[in-house]
């Protein structure tokens, strides 16, 4: 076993993670940022395409308060409107920042280019050409956090526990991926910067590590979780033809430069009739889209692979190249000519709005634990605006690593003892040694039955069934499991681990989607479709024991109005 | 497992298997081949459905983003998620140049990431 103490640990080093690492540092703590992966290469952050959004008002004037009223209406009345406030004021703030270290956003004549995303009322979201936001954002971060000599970075380093004593977190048990010799970090504060869990579902736009492994940390440590029904289904991720080397979500951009136009299997537009509007113009809000795609699919008007069409076949072949450069290289070795072919598109699992539920300075009710990134729950409520999921990352990771260094500061230590490894570490041993096989399967089994049971469009029963089934895999199933005892680099181990943070974050899905007897924003009940003014709550769920518990929380409101906030700004 | 490939299109892949300093031995899988499917496609397969023991590193998932899964395919260097399939027998093996640690994963991890303890 090996030991270790650092002021700040951070778990999980994509954007808000490595945002909060360079902020605590700042501060003066000192700061260990770990990934299960390599940092800086994991995580959402790097897929990311397009758009960041944010009121810089280069485009066209703007102020946050609009990009705060978009957010709000968006969020269907379930907003955390402190903390989407906070989202939408220090958004500017960061983008800024990021500029001041050369991310290299899109810029003409000086000032920076804004495309008009779905939800938004103007012009506000910059981005780095071509399809290179993502890798851009990561490649600075990294750097910023390599020339701070208070960041220490751990490469492959898997955090299974968060340890709590005296109701204080105070540090993590963690796994050497490569060695897979138990770690002890002891922290004077935790921040859970490891995402969201949309790889529980089938078809789905996450990176390899985003099975829910912050919620179920949080979880285990005594926090609570918050608005966990509200998955987003992105509407157009790549269906066909075949395409590698390319994120699913890549068409997004292109709809925001070039139109694009839907179309059902008939070639007919459609969204329309499900009152969305689109016209080649890309406007219609992300789960009307889902929506409208998954019922023409229904309908038996889908295309052929059972989603629809997204053709740019009448843009000029001039024009497609100017906006994509590159990338048009990149699809024609996937066979794909935008100019003669339309492709095909679906929805698929890419963000999620619910996560730990964090006050504005992103603790936890667990003192020393705080949250970041899209780990948070509640800024976005029912339904997130395209562009948020980033700023969210830069925002509430930069508040996340200021306030666990002055955490860390004031914070009296407690030792982590030696046992507080020894029961999630069983836990896996015990499954070491046996007939290897189950995980896979097990996992596969999971993703279909969250696609189908706990999806786009959700009943009553087949959420019963899916919960039922998904307590016996957490109870049962994942207990038969067994690893090939292989070394170094046991990567079954961890897959089991995942798995086992992956069961517990599906039931909290589950149950929540239960619950929640209405149909709002992304969480769409066929048999209740429509939305009840008495379910204007957020919906909490926690840890009792292995059983978890649901509750319900008045929404956050702001105390004062838009107006005056604008007033008061000028 | 089931997931049998009778009447699927087939391929096979050779998959070194070992830790540094095992002797090389290389197992043999029969996967499914589809028109355009990448080796990553490959060997996420064999591990869900053949052997979970096959030790891969990547994080991303076809996307090319997070650039962690370079080996070698028929002795060339490239990354498994845009290196494409193709009929009858390929050979995947861990880059030659770096430190193997086991089967397709060698030490690609910069030094300076590298988590040293206080006891």
């Amino acid at each position: 076993m090996m030991r270790t103490s650092t002021d700040v640990f951070i778990v999980g080093a994509g954007g808000a993670g490595m945002y909060a690492a360079v902020a605590a540092a700042r501060e003066g703590a000192r700061v260990l940022l770990a990934d299960k992966s390599l940092i800086g290469r994991g995580g959402a952050t790097i897929m990311a395409q397009m758009t960041v959004a944010a009121a810089v008002g280069h485009e066209e004037p703007d102020h946050w308060t609009h990009h705060l009223a978009d957010t709000i209406e968006a969020g269907h009345g379930l907003c955390n409107e402190a903390l989407s406030a906070i989202l939408c004021e220090e958004a500017p703030i960061r983008i800024m920042e990021m500029d001041e270290w050369k991310v290299g956003w899109a810029r003409q004549r000086g000032r920076m280019t804004q495309v008009h995303a779905p939800g938004h009322g103007l012009r506000r979201c910059v981005y780095v050409d071509f399809l290179n936001t993502g890798p851009a954002v990561a490649r600075t971060l990294r750097g910023e956090v390599a020339q701070r000599p208070g960041i220490t970075r751990a490469s492959g380093l898997a955090v299974l526990e968060v340890v709590v004593a005296e109701g204080r977190c105070v540090g993590a048990v963690a796994m050497d991926v490569e060695s897979g010799e138990v770690v002890l970090v002891e922290a004077g504060a935790v921040v859970l910067a490891a995402g969201g869990l949309t790889r529980l579902y089938a078809r789905n736009s996450a990176s390899l590590n985003m099975a829910g492994e912050a919620y179920a940390l949080a979880l285990r440590a005594g926090a609570e979780l918050v608005d966990m029904e509200f998955v987003q289904f992105f509407p157009i991720g790549h269906l066909a033809p075949r395409l590698v080397g390319m994120d699913p979500i890549m068409w997004d951009p292109f709809r925001y430069k070039l139109g694009g136009r839907l179309l059902n299997g008939e070639l007919k537009e459609f969204i329309h009739r499900y009152g969305g509007t689109d016209e080649g113009r890309y406007t219609a809000r992300r789960d009307v889209a889902s929506h409208a795609i998954i019922k023409e699919v229904e309908a038996g008007r889908g295309s052929p692979h059972g989603g629809a069409w997204l053709s740019f076949e009448h843009i000029p072949e001039a024009e497609l190249k100017k906006a994509f450069g590159p990338v048009i290289g990149r699809l024609a070795k996937n066979s794909i000519d935008l100019g003669r072919n339309a492709i095909e598109v679906s929805p698929i699992a890419h963000y999620h709005m619910g996560g730990v539920r964090v006050d504005t300075e992103m603790r936890t009710r667990v003192p020393g634990l705080f949250a970041a990134g899209e780990a948070v729950g509640g800024a976005n409520g029912a339904t997130r605006l395209s562009g948020n999921a980033i700023s969210e990352a830069f925002v509430f990771g930069e508040r996340a690593g200021r306030f666990a260094a002055a955490e860390a500061r004031a914070a009296s230590r407690a030792p982590v003892p030696d046992s507080a490894a020894d029961a999630v570490i069983a836990e896996g041993r015990a499954r070491l040694g046996k007939q290897s096989g189950g995980a896979p399967a097990l996992m596969r089994e999971l993703q279909a039955l969250m696609w189908d049971k706990v999806g786009l469009l959700r009943t009553g029963a087949a959420l019963e069934a899916a919960l039922a089934r998904i307590r016996e895999m957490r109870a049962g199933d994942l207990r038969e499991i067994g690893i090939a005892e292989e070394a170094p680099f046991n990567q079954a181990l961890l897959d089991w681990y995942e798995l086992r943070a992956g069961l517990l974050c599906a039931e909290t899905v589950a149950l929540s989607a239960i619950n929640r007897t209405e149909s709002r924003g992304a969480h769409q009940r066929e048999d209740i479709p429509d939305a009840d003014p008495g379910f204007e709550r957020n919906q909490t769920v926690a840890l009792d024991g292995e059983e978890l518990v649901a509750g319900w929380r008045p929404v956050p409101r702001i105390s004062w109005t838009l107006e005056e906030k604008r007033a008061a700004a000028v | 497992m089931s997931d049998a490939l009778d009447g699927t299109r087939t391929m096979t892949l050779r998959v070194y298997r070992g830790a540094e300093g095992d002797p090389p031995r290389y197992d043999t899988f029969e996967v499914p081949f589809e028109d355009g499917a990448s080796v990553l496609d490959a060997i996420v397969w064999i591990r869900g459905h053949r052997d979970p023991s096959v030790a891969f590193r990547y994080s991303c998932v076809n996307a090319n983003a997070c650039k962690e899964c370079m080996v070698r395919v028929d002795g060339k260097i490239g990354y498994a998620c845009t290196e494409r399939l193709s009929p009858g027998t390929m050979t995947v093996e861990p880059l030659a140049n770096k430190r193997l640690i086991r089967d397709l994963v060698t030490d690609i991890v910069p030094p300076k990431e590298r988590l040293a303890g206080t006891e």
